[in-house]
């Protein structure tokens, strides 16, 4: 058994935390997060520069070509980073919809786009209030136009193309429901961003109106490959949620040495000692569910859904739960604007969201294993 | 990334399979499945014969003990071999428990610190089931603050003489020898004072009284020791050097009582397939979804935590400490798990014992047992202590009596 990366992936790894660490430090995040810029541009091109954002791009797109294995220790990295850079939406929601459906003509546009950091890219799925299901896609696609609106969609005001989610039938099921890319520059679309939870990532509505729409996949298949695409992604948000599951963990216990009260370090007391631990209980149990994901990712094995429901739970409740007793060991000062905690609950409550709510997760892990008992 | 077995490895399985196919006792294996925390017995059967039998049948074809070495009555066999052993051995593992504290303690601390001719002549039968051991630590004054125990050990020639009580010791009831860690100086701080020893149980003024348990079962015991006599080549480790070699044997403990913890998710899964709520099938309620979605992923998350740690020990290195949280997270589960089972049946999961229903009986044998998983081999509190410390490097809880001869602690609260 080697149910662990191998040193090649660890050694990428180091690569990608030693690089973050200097280009990506929270002073750097907070330009973002105060509003002065929507992403940081210049981590983005060396992401790009350094390969990362193709990593798992075959090479004929632009790609490194190496694999999920190692997309998903750069993506732990990238949330150990808080980096603000819409990593997430591009390289796991965009990217990974064109591998699965794309034709080789739309692979070839927009894969190596993406790959080059040229192309920023997101998935279009949400119409407001609810979680992932066909009968929430009221956004309409006839006669090769998109009319509606979506909301909120991840960084959707600095991406180039959008992947949507549109309406196409009226049986009441899941073919109904077919899959779009479209030029976010095109006529008819419409952007606004939109404040929200998480500013380090920015979230936006976008309105179709007689949009120009481009099929992705075949009309019909719109909601077995958006259900692909948000398992693949689950797994890879699963890293980036253990990475700042860690780096809130690694923040508490420094500062749990660091602080001096009562004339104790205060790390020296039981109640946050066994704070500190729980945290790291919680973050290991993530970490190792995780693994299973990536294994599940990288192998293509049946059992995916199943363990990318499991990863997305258990790495969603990690870094809520270690980003918000973070702040709890630092007291006072955990919640002022000048610490750092809280870009990681920040960013630990908007990831919670990103992909559909616990509730629909925890509802996907369930009918999953009911399928795999009763099968 | 993958789960597969090294060429090596899945030869020994396959020898491993073929060999537990051809000799287990079947007739069991159907009620060893079923049987979860707090509920592993034998209808028509005594468990420690049957136990004893497997176990010297292993014993004899040398599958016992398989990383002790083999003149000690073990394969030596690699950590990994050992654990793709437990993985086909399956439910007749369970058989091997009452040998727990036997093969995975006192066995390590003998051959750590025991003379050689000790190590031959002990090893062998506790590695094959023909002799019990039991672990004599704890006391009614040092259950977590083990070096805070008062059994006396006073030198008389080439013998010591032991007087004082043990509590906790589970197995002392069918066990043919124990490892006993006592007080040789009280006027030293505690930690410098102790002293082990090995003896056997059927020394005159050894009294064992079982001690009953909130589920009705005895598996623990008192132990009484009157004027008990030892003689100075059973002692293990110097004079005053017994914390030290208790530290071998509670590393011991920890790593085999985390390995084979059950969480009771499966059985509560299983539970939630078939039952009926007043509003249809329990895994169709929202609510209940809830909660086995959070215990899964808990379940899961140990499962694939280990399999972590044998990867590691499949590349020869050793386990990291997320081992260490198995015990801690799967204790209180188990126990929320068993509460939740019953609530599930509202009124009727009180009332339903054991003998009357097989589902309340399995969940209320497990809620019985779950409060000793919380504190056997360290409490949740001292796990949780270990991790802080020993992973994430927290300063150590201040000790007020560190320093402090051992007579002079004081011994009450109040008053």
């Amino acid at each position: 058994m080697n149910f662990d990366f191998s040193d090649d992936q660890k050694q990428l790894r180091d690569q990608a935390r030693k690089f973050l660490t200097e280009k990506c430090s929270p002073k750097a995040v907070r330009i973002v997060l105060d509003g002065k810029a929507p992403y940081d541009k210049a981590l983005w091109k060396g992401l790009a520069e350094m390969g990362f954002l193709g990593v798992a791009i075959p090479e004929e797109f632009g790609g490194a070509g190496a694999g999920h294995l190692e997309l998903c220790v750069i993506a732990e990295e990238m949330g150990r980073a808080n980096a603000p850079v819409p990593f997430s939406s591009t390289v796991y929601l965009a990217a990974e919809a064109l591998l699965i459906a794309g034709s080789d003509a739309q692979k070839k546009k927009w894969l190596p786009a993406i790959a080059s950091g040229e192309a920023i890219g997101t998935l279009a799925l949400f119409e407001g209030k609810g979680n992932p299901s066909p009968k929430n896609v009221k956004v309409t696609a006839a006669n090769g136009m998109l009319n509606g609106v979506k909301k909120p969609v991840a960084d959707g005001a600095i991406a180039d193309f959008a992947v949507v989610a549109a309406r196409t039938g009226s049986s009441g099921r899941e073919n109904d429901i077919s899959l779009f890319l479209v030029d976010l520059k095109d006529a008819g679309v419409e952007v606004k961003s939109l404040t929200n939870l998480d500013p380090t990532r920015g979230q936006a509505e976008i309105s179709f109106k007689d949009c120009k729409a481009e099929p992705l996949g075949a009309a019909g298949d719109g909601w077995s490959i958006l259900t692909q695409v948000l398992d693949r992604a689950a797994v890879l948000c699963a890293f980036e949620q253990v990475g700042g599951a860690d780096r809130a963990l690694e923040m508490g216990r420094d500062y749990a040495l660091d602080r001096i009260a009562f004339g104790r370090q205060i790390g020296s007391f039981q109640a946050i000692k066994h704070m500190l631990a729980d945290m790291y209980v919680s973050a290991t149990l993530a970490r190792s569910n995780s693994y299973y994901g990536a294994w599940a990712l990288s192998t293509n094995a049946a059992e995916l859904p199943e363990a990318a429901a499991a990863a997305r739970i258990s790495a969603t409740q990690a870094f809520q739960h270690c980003a918000k007793n973070n702040i709890q060991v630092h007291g006072g000062m955990g919640f002022t604007w000048e610490f750092d905690c809280h870009m990681y609950y920040r960013r630990a409550n908007a990831m919670a969201l990103g992909l559909g709510s616990l509730t629909y997760w925890e509802d996907q892990l369930i009918d999953r294993m009911r399928k795999k008992n009763a099968a | 990334m993958n789960f597969d077995d090294t060429p090596q490895e899945a030869e020994f399985r396959a020898t491993a399979r073929a060999w537990i196919g051809a000799n287990a006792p079947k007739q069991y294996e159907d009620e060893l499945r079923k049987s979860s925390l707090g509920r592993t017995q034998l209808k028509n059967a005594n468990i420690l014969e049957v136990a004893k039998a497997w176990q010297k049948k292993k014993a004899d074809a040398g599958w016992a003990c398989l990383h002790w070495p083999k003149e000690y009555g073990g394969r030596g066999s690699s950590p990994i071999e050992r654990v793709i052993w437990q993985q086909e051995e399956g439910p007749f593992g369970k058989l091997s428990h009452m040998f727990i504290i036997g093969h995975g303690m006192c066995g390590p601390t003998m051959m750590a610190f025991a003379r050689e001719e000790h190590k031959r002549a002990y090893l062998p039968p506790l590695a094959s089931g023909e002799k019990v051991w039991c672990q004599l630590f704890s006391e009614p004054a040092g259950g977590s603050d083990v070096a805070g125990l008062r059994t006396r050990a006073e030198k008389d020639g080439d013998e010591w003489v032991i007087n004082g009580q043990k509590i906790w010791t589970s197995g002392a009831h069918y066990s043919d020898y124990g490892i006993l860690l006592t007080r040789t100086d009280p006027t030293v701080p505690k930690h410098k004072g102790l002293t082990m020893f090995f003896l056997d149980m059927k020394s005159p003024g050894v009294e064992v009284r079982p001690i009953k348990q909130a589920s009705g079962a005895s598996d623990f015991n008192e132990v009484y020791f009157t004027n008990v006599r030892i003689p100075d080549h059973q002692r293990l480790g110097e004079v005053g050097d017994g914390w030290n070699v208790s530290l071998t044997t509670l590393m011991n403990e920890r790593m085999s009582i985390g390995a084979g913890v059950s969480t009771g998710f499966p059985e509560l899964f299983e539970y939630c397939s078939s039952l009926m709520l007043d509003d249809g099938p329990a895994i169709e309620d929202r609510a209940v979804r809830a909660k086995l979605a959070n215990w899964a992923v808990k379940a899961s998350g140990l499962r694939y935590t280990s399999m972590r740690a044998i990867s590691a020990l499949s590349k020869g290195e050793r386990p990291g400490p997320e081992n260490s949280i198995g015990k801690l997270v799967a204790g209180s589960m188990i126990q929320d798990v068993a509460t939740y089972a019953l609530d599930l049946q509202g009124a009727a999961g009180v009332v339903s014992g054991p003998e009357d229903a097989e589902v309340a009986g399995r969940f209320q044998a497990m809620l019985l047992r779950a409060p000793g998983t919380r504190v056997e081999g360290g409490t949740d509190e001292i796990m949780r202590n270990i991790i802080a410390e020993r992973v994430l490097g927290l300063p150590g809880d201040i000790r007020v009596d560190k320093d402090v001869p051992f007579n002079k602690i004081p011994t009450k609260g109040r008053g």
